[in-house]
């Protein structure tokens, strides 16, 4: 159960997908501007990427590892992701279609997003079972999820601010982004020295 | 457009990561030091090179409505051969590069170029395209390296320099610097460039989902209409 505990929080807090292995920058930088529409990528991210590791992970353990395909890896995975998103949208759309309404927008971007197939490679190269693989990967979709909650707060204080003209747009948002991703920092050492 | 034109765009008027802001991922990762910046723009200008190459051939056979997955499963395979030879030949740069090796897969810069480029040019000026954007990305990475090991660690490829060896900022190494570094850099380049690129937010254009995020973006006040 520690296990457990250990790895969620590090996922939320410590190696957290955005702002310290800087996985997933396209969506944190292009859809964090309102509040609604990050909450709407990060669930949608959340959603696939504990789809994407049920699937992935027994592809890789039962049917590549015994027969030696391990370097199909990389093809294989992205292909199943990007398939796997394609049918979630459409089985969403057919069966509930409120909550296809809610992430269906959001969906197809997730295909190219690294941090999908850098949490489904990550968790076979960390080596976890197949409970450890789904909790890292619920801890770093909801690390994302807090990632671009508190991105898009940080951003609507950017709207009104003065900024020098050569900064506005991108560049003033990473130089925020760096400032949000030091306060992560301080999160680093916490895990260790909390259950040992 | 000629031939030099073609090479020296990806250098400096279109470079990938500065002016189209493609590939941030990578950029911000490996930049901590020079090694494996050198390394991840080396590899990942094979990638482009060889998959610009193939799609050109290939853009009259490939069905446009399928083109995207057919562009991935090409890209996934070149990745997984150059993921082989650097595990063969330096396992050293792939121990440091270690989970981006894979990822150049989902890299925008060379989806992005297949998609605007080589699907409409023929075989050698997609070549020529490959290899400025290639090294247009390979230069990035540098400039950014440099800045963040030279500051970060007080050295460049592995040698001190003498007083910053003493004096280093260890947090241009770590996670904040490395945004920080990119948003100095690219406010540079908005500023020696006059303003024309300040009003552009992210680099959308370059990106296959481009036309998708625009929709998600645009579909709440189409909604709220």
């Amino acid at each position: 159960m520690t296990k457990f505990i250990i790895i969620m929080l590090s996922a939320v807090f410590i190696n957290n997908y955005v702002l310290s292995r800087f996985l997933g920058i396209c969506p944190f930088l292009g859809v964090s501007k309102k509040l609604n529409q990050a909450t709407g990528m990060s669930l949608a991210v959340i959603f696939v990427m504990l789809i994407a590791t049920a699937v992935t992970w027994p592809i890789q353990t039962y049917l590549l590892d015994p027969n030696n395909l391990g370097y199909l890896q990389t093809i294989v995975f992205i292909l199943v992701i990007a398939s796997l998103v394609q049918l979630v949208e459409i089985v969403l759309k057919k069966y509930i279609p409120s909550l296809h309404k809610s992430l269906g927008v959001y969906l197809p971007l997730i295909t190219t997003n690294c941090a999908v197939l850098g949490v489904t490679i990550l968790n076979i190269d960390e080596g976890y079972t197949f409970a450890e693989a789904m909790v890292n990967s619920l801890g770093s979709g909801l690390g994302f999820f807090l990632a671009m909650v508190m991105f898009s707060g940080v951003r609507s204080k950017l709207e009104g601010a003065d900024i020098p003209k050569a900064f506005q747009g991108l560049p003033i948002t990473l130089v925020a982004a760096s400032i949000t991703s030091l306060s992560f920092l301080g999160f680093s050492g916490v895990v260790e020295n909390l259950f040992t | 457009m000629n031939k030099r034109q073609n090479l020296l765009k990806g250098i400096i008027k279109e470079n990938p990561v500065l002016v189209l802001v493609l590939g941030t991922c990578p950029t911000l990762a490996v930049t901590t030091n020079v090694m494996s910046a050198l390394g991840m723009g080396a590899a990942a200008t094979v990638v482009l090179l060889c998959s610009n190459i193939v799609i050109s051939a290939l853009r009259k056979v490939i069905p446009d409505k399928v083109r995207i997955p057919c562009y991935i499963v090409l890209i996934a395979g070149f990745v997984t051969m150059v993921q082989m030879l650097v595990k063969a030949f330096a396992p050293a740069l792939d121990e440091a590069l270690g989970i981006y090796l894979p990822l150049i897969v989902v890299n925008c810069i060379i989806l992005g170029r297949a998609e605007m480029f080589a699907n409409k040019n023929k075989v050698i000026d997609s070549a020529i395209d490959a290899v400025g954007m290639g090294a247009g990305f390979t230069l990035a990475l540098l400039l950014m390296a440099t800045i963040r090991e030279v500051l970060g660690n007080g050295t460049w490829l592995g040698i001190e320099i003498p007083i910053l060896a003493d004096n280093n900022i260890s947090i241009m190494t770590m996670a904040p610097g490395g945004f920080l570094v990119f948003g100095i850099l690219i406010a540079i380049v908005n500023k020696i460039s006059g303003g024309k690129n300040a009003k552009k937010s992210f680099g959308c254009a370059g990106c296959p989902s481009a036309e998708v995020c625009n929709k998600a973006a645009c579909g709440e006040k189409e909604e709220a209409k």
